[in-house]
């Protein structure tokens, strides 16, 4: 076991009154220190619950039944709360799509990174705010010492997921995952941020998991894709490949339905229907009742990921 | 198609009441007092207002499971000598009565001034809310010794007694209308930015038809929950006008005016006349306040954001 | 701004501002002795454009600009604080509610959110009858459930689900009810306000063909609001682009692609991630953008536009059309600056 992060065989299930529903359903994946990898798909199709599970931050009727998660050598799948905190926020840290989730509004900036830092480290106050600082000038925070001093709700959208990526890299972590981090900003943000966090990768050798609905960013930040429907990953690959020879009959159609791919005014190749939800996902493969090439065999037996061309893995019988 | 009654039985809101042995039990609990109030003419021993059935002689006869107590009267009997547990049947009713009313017009008054708030702001609102201040500020037992003590001088002594009913749920239901006003208020607020207000109103709809048949509607799960504490608190505040002797007059008891009538004689040994329906009046008080609480956690579930 | 024909929707110098100071005390100021100072957003500044029988006119910009509020401010929701609003040559922006009545059979919208635009306590069937029976009051019962059942199954919803409530429904299947109310009075307007921001891809493309047949099929012309510029490139015959409620461009939608010509738009356009290409060098903006309550004097673009010169914070630029109908209000494209 070579990777940083090495996900195997993933089963994440709800407990509900009605009986356990699966959330995640045998996801595997691993990710290279530095690496850069894009985990999309629909709402619902279980890519945050992908991320809450490596770090065991699944709320409560939620748990991990089955699979393994390895990271940096270590099985962590099973790490009781207090020594999980060592590696959340540590060595993997996690930007969420609403920055106010991190942040609390009463506290300063400066009061809020340098507590972060003093619970995770044994350094002094003058020290914790010099990495602070540091770190505010990293994410290239316009006027770092000013921001210090100042409360969440003063700053724009933009500049707030600035002050996060700054945080989360606080501990001088392994891995980011990041949770849909542009989908509330304008694009002009957006492509900012995105630039950011490509960037860092590459310069602090840190691995990122993007997490996100959006083909169009995965496509320009990232090295390799997982697409995932109905709790599944369907397609795995590299990125310039998945988008442009995509295998999955799934992420064909999800590619087609992008308005861009298809000259304008023309009718978008939709994919008909919509995703099952959790609690009568059909037999066999979970998207046969929209699929265009399903056969029989597709109703009974569930495909499972395997390699088809050009180094992608996808889930389809009939590919 | 699923009919209304599976989809009930299907419902979040019977699950988490089938959950809740609290809830469950001050059901069942109410649903005995609703029925006994209502029951009360037949199922009562004797009929108390009625002067010919009472014998002063029977007077202070303690409950049947103590010294001289009579299997004729099971909870004894009162100082003029009518039968307790028929008295306290008698007196639930009126109490009742007296708090589904007075929350009637409370509800009445409050939902239309604070729909109108709501909805339409600026001036209208300003003004309204500053009524429901100014009513808010005056403790409402004031207002209503004050109400009560005009109409008796007005009416008459006499002519209150037959009057008693309609003016106490009158004097109780105009003296907390501010409550259901700025709760629905709130709501209504919430709800007139929503996209389908804005819909109704490119429709062409006119405001009378938006405020009381699509925001109304959406607003009225939050008075709910008021409306069953506001019952309690109605019943609580006609017992304690009563118990001031602004409310029912001894002749037709309500549990307030029980327990005044009793305490006279707490001293004297005779505690069942007072303590009774005091417990009586707050085992009611409190299972409707159970279920209002019930009600209110059930009604804002946590619902799961991705 | 000038045209040959009527257009069918004409927005003149249209004005709106908030007012959001509050109370007396909210608005009681000390510095610089004791006075009362209102806060207005100033959401919609000066807009004009017009839009054509037929044609589709895409409203961009980033959120907060002012295009939920011009839609709002088309149909009458809001009233303009200055400016003129005229639906097929009639001026609209001064009627009463009653003499809005006639347009409201004729201009109809259809919102974002597909989870609060439908009323949670009414069937399909009461959505949909409801603007029927209230512009048609001599319509009988069986008339008015086959006109439902028509357009149902022109948005694609089986009619049998009539008497369900939108919590039985999907995001998708809500957002196709709200187009059938939306076109239940057989409208020539639409005006679409992000109809399809809140929904997933493969729904997001299935809404995008529905919008795209209807409008072939019942000649109706759109105002499409969107934030997402592949949408807009997609479905649009001309854009408009906003900024901080200020018109930069308008033009038709494969000169705006292909040939943007305000900064704003350059900038706006260098951003859209596009599936499959790598990352082409985008076009980083200065600064932060300014709230709606303070504008920078000027051109409200000038503390972040790249080219900006002196003239820029003193002047606000005017529209001015270039030969190919394109419109733009930059003083810098207007003298010829360079720029690349
Ligand atoms: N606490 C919970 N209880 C029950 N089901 C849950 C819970 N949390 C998540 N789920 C279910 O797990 C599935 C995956 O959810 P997840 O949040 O990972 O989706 P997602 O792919 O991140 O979607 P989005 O793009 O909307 O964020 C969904 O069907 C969701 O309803
Ligand atoms: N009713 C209102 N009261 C006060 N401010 C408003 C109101 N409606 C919109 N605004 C403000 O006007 C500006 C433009 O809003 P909006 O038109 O909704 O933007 P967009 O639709 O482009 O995102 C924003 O700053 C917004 O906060
Ligand atoms: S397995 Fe069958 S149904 Fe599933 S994607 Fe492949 S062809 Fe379609
Ligand atoms: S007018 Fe000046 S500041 Fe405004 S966009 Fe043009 S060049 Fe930039
Ligand atoms: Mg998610
Ligand atoms: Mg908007």
């Amino acid at each position: 076991m070579s990777s940083l992060l090495e996900v195997r065989d993933l089963e994440v299930k709800f407990g509900l009154r009605s009986g356990d529903i699966t959330a995640i359903d045998g996801v595997s994946f691993e990710l290279d220190p530095g690496e850069r990898m894009g985990l999309v798909g629909e709402s619902g199709a279980g890519k945050s619950v992908t991320g809450f599970a490596i770090i065991n931050l699944i709320s409560k009727p939620g748990y991990i039944s089955r699979g393994s998660i390895h990271f940096e050598g270590k099985e962590i799948s099973a790490y009781p709360p207090d020594k999980m905190r060592t590696i959340r926020g540590n060595r993997i840290s996690m930007i969420f799509q609403d920055p106010m989730m991190t942040l609390n509004p009463v506290y300063t900036i400066g009061f809020q990174m340098i507590e972060t830092l003093k619970a995770h480290r044994d350094i002094s106050k003058s020290q914790a705010r010099a990495i602070a600082l540091e770190k505010l000038k990293l994410v290239q925070m316009p006027s770092p010492e000013k921001r210090l001093a100042q409360y969440p709700h003063e700053l724009s959208g933009g500049m707030r997921q600035r002050i996060i990526i700054a945080i989360s890299l606080l501990a001088d972590p392994a891995i980011i995952i990041a949770d849909e981090p542009t989908t509330a900003l304008d694009v002009t943000i957006q492509a900012e941020i995105m630039d950011l966090l490509q960037e860092l990768c590459e310069n602090e050798k840190m691995g990122l998991m993007l997490i996100t609905h959006d083909l169009g960013v995965v496509s320009q930040v990232t090295e390799k894709i997982a697409v995932m429907y109905a709790g599944k990953i369907i397609e795995y690959g590299p990125t310039e490949t998945v988008v442009h020879h995509p295998v999955h009959p799934y992420t064909i159609g999800l590619i087609g339905s992008i308005p861009g791919s298809i000259e304008p005014g023309k009718d978008l190749r939709q994919i008909p229907g919509m995703m099952p939800t959790l609690t009568n996902i059909p037999p066999g493969c979970a998207f046969n009742p929209r699929c265009e090439l399903a056969a029989d065999i597709c109703t009974r037996q569930t495909p499972v990921l395997e390699e088809k061309q050009n180094g992608i893995m996808a889930a389809c019988h009939m590919k | 198609m699923k009919t209304k009654l599976q989809q009930f039985k299907e419902s979040y809101f019977l699950y988490s009441f089938r959950r809740d042995m609290v809830a469950m039990a001050s059901f069942v609990v109410l649903v005995i007092f609703l029925g006994i109030a209502f029951a009360a003419p037949w199922i009562s021993p004797m009929n108390p207002y009625d002067s010919a059935n009472i014998d002063i002689m029977n007077s202070e006869i303690p409950p049947m499971w103590m010294d001289g107590g009579s299997k004729e009267f099971p909870l004894g009997t009162d100082n003029q000598g009518r039968d307790m547990l028929s008295t306290m049947f008698y007196g639930l009713r009126t109490s009742i009565i007296i708090g589904l009313g007075a929350v009637a017009i409370q509800a009445a008054i409050g939902i239309v001034l604070g729909l109108m708030a709501g909805y339409l702001g600026g001036k209208t609102d300003a003004i309204l809310m500053r009524l429901a201040d100014i009513q808010f500020s005056f403790p409402y037992l004031m207002v209503a010794i004050f109400m009560s003590a005009i109409f008796q001088v007005v009416f008459g002594a006499g002519s209150f007694e037959q009057l008693a009913i309609p003016l106490l749920t009158i004097i109780i239901g105009l003296s907390n209308w501010p409550m259901f006003a700025r709760t629905i208020r709130a709501s209504v607020m919430g709800e007139k930015n929503k996209e389908y207000v804005e819909a109704a109103r490119v429709i062409g709809l006119p405001q009378r038809i938006i405020m009381f048949r699509h925001i109304l509607p959406n607003a009225l799960t939050s008075v709910m929950v008021i409306s069953t504490i506001q019952v309690a608190n109605a019943v609580m505040s006609e017992a304690a006008l009563s118990f001031l002797g602004l409310g029912m007059p001894v002749t037709k008891p309500s549990l307030g005016s029980l327990i005044r009538a009793g305490q006279e004689y707490f001293f004297s040994g005779s505690w069942w006349i007072t303590v009774l329906p005091g417990l009586w009046l707050v085992l009611f008080v409190l299972v409707i306040n159970l279920l209002g609480d019930w009600l209110r956690d059930v009604l804002n579930p946590k619902l799961y954001k991705g | 701004m000038t045209t040959n024909h009527t257009p069918l929707l004409r927005v003149q110098d249209v004005v709106k501002h908030f007012d959001i100071s509050g109370g007396f005390l909210d608005q009681l100021r000390f510095k610089g002795g004791i006075h009362l100072e209102k806060t207005t957003v100033k959401a919609v500044n000066n807009v004009s454009l017009f839009v054509n029988k037929g044609e589709t006119l895409s409203v961009v910009g980033e959120s907060g600009c002012g295009k939920s509020t011009l839609a709002r401010l088309i149909l009458g929701l809001y009233r303009p604080n200055s400016g003129k609003i005229f639906y097929d040559g009639q001026r609209i922006d001064t009627l009463t509610h009653e003499q809005w009545l006639p347009y409201r059979r004729k201009m109809q919208m259809i919102f974002q959110d597909p989870y609060a635009s439908l009323n949670p306590r009414k069937t399909v069937r009461q959505t949909l009858e409801e603007p029927l029976r209230f512009h048609n009051p001599k319509m009988t019962a069986q008339e008015a459930r086959d006109k439902v059942d028509f357009v149902m199954e022109q948005v694609g919803v089986d009619p049998a689900w009539i008497a369900r409530h939108p919590h039985e429904f999907s995001g998708g299947q809500r957002q196709r009810i709200s187009i059938a109310r939306g076109l239940i009075l057989d409208p020539d307007f639409i005006v679409a306000d992000e109809p399809v921001s809140a929904l997933d891809v493969s729904i997001q493309a299935q809404i995008l063909n529905l919008l795209m047949d209807l409008r072939e099929k019942h000649d109706l012309t759109y105002l499409f609001i969107t934030h997402d510029l592949s949408v807009v490139h997609h479905i649009s015959s001309r854009v408009a682009v906003l900024y901080l409620g200020t018109l930069c461009e308008l033009a038709s939608a494969n000169d705006l692609f292909n040939e943007p010509r305000h900064p704003y738009t350059r900038a706006l356009l260098s951003a859209i991630p596009k599936v499959g290409e790598k990352k082409a060098k985008h076009i980083k903006l200065k600064g932060e953008v300014p709230t709606p309550v303070k504008l920078p004097s000027g051109c409200v673009f000038h503390n972040r536009c790249v080219y900006a010169r002196e003239r820029c914070k003193k002047e606000f630029p005017r529209l001015i059309e270039l030969s190919n109908s394109t419109f733009v209000s930059c003083h810098g494209v207007e003298e010829g600056w360079p720029m690349d």
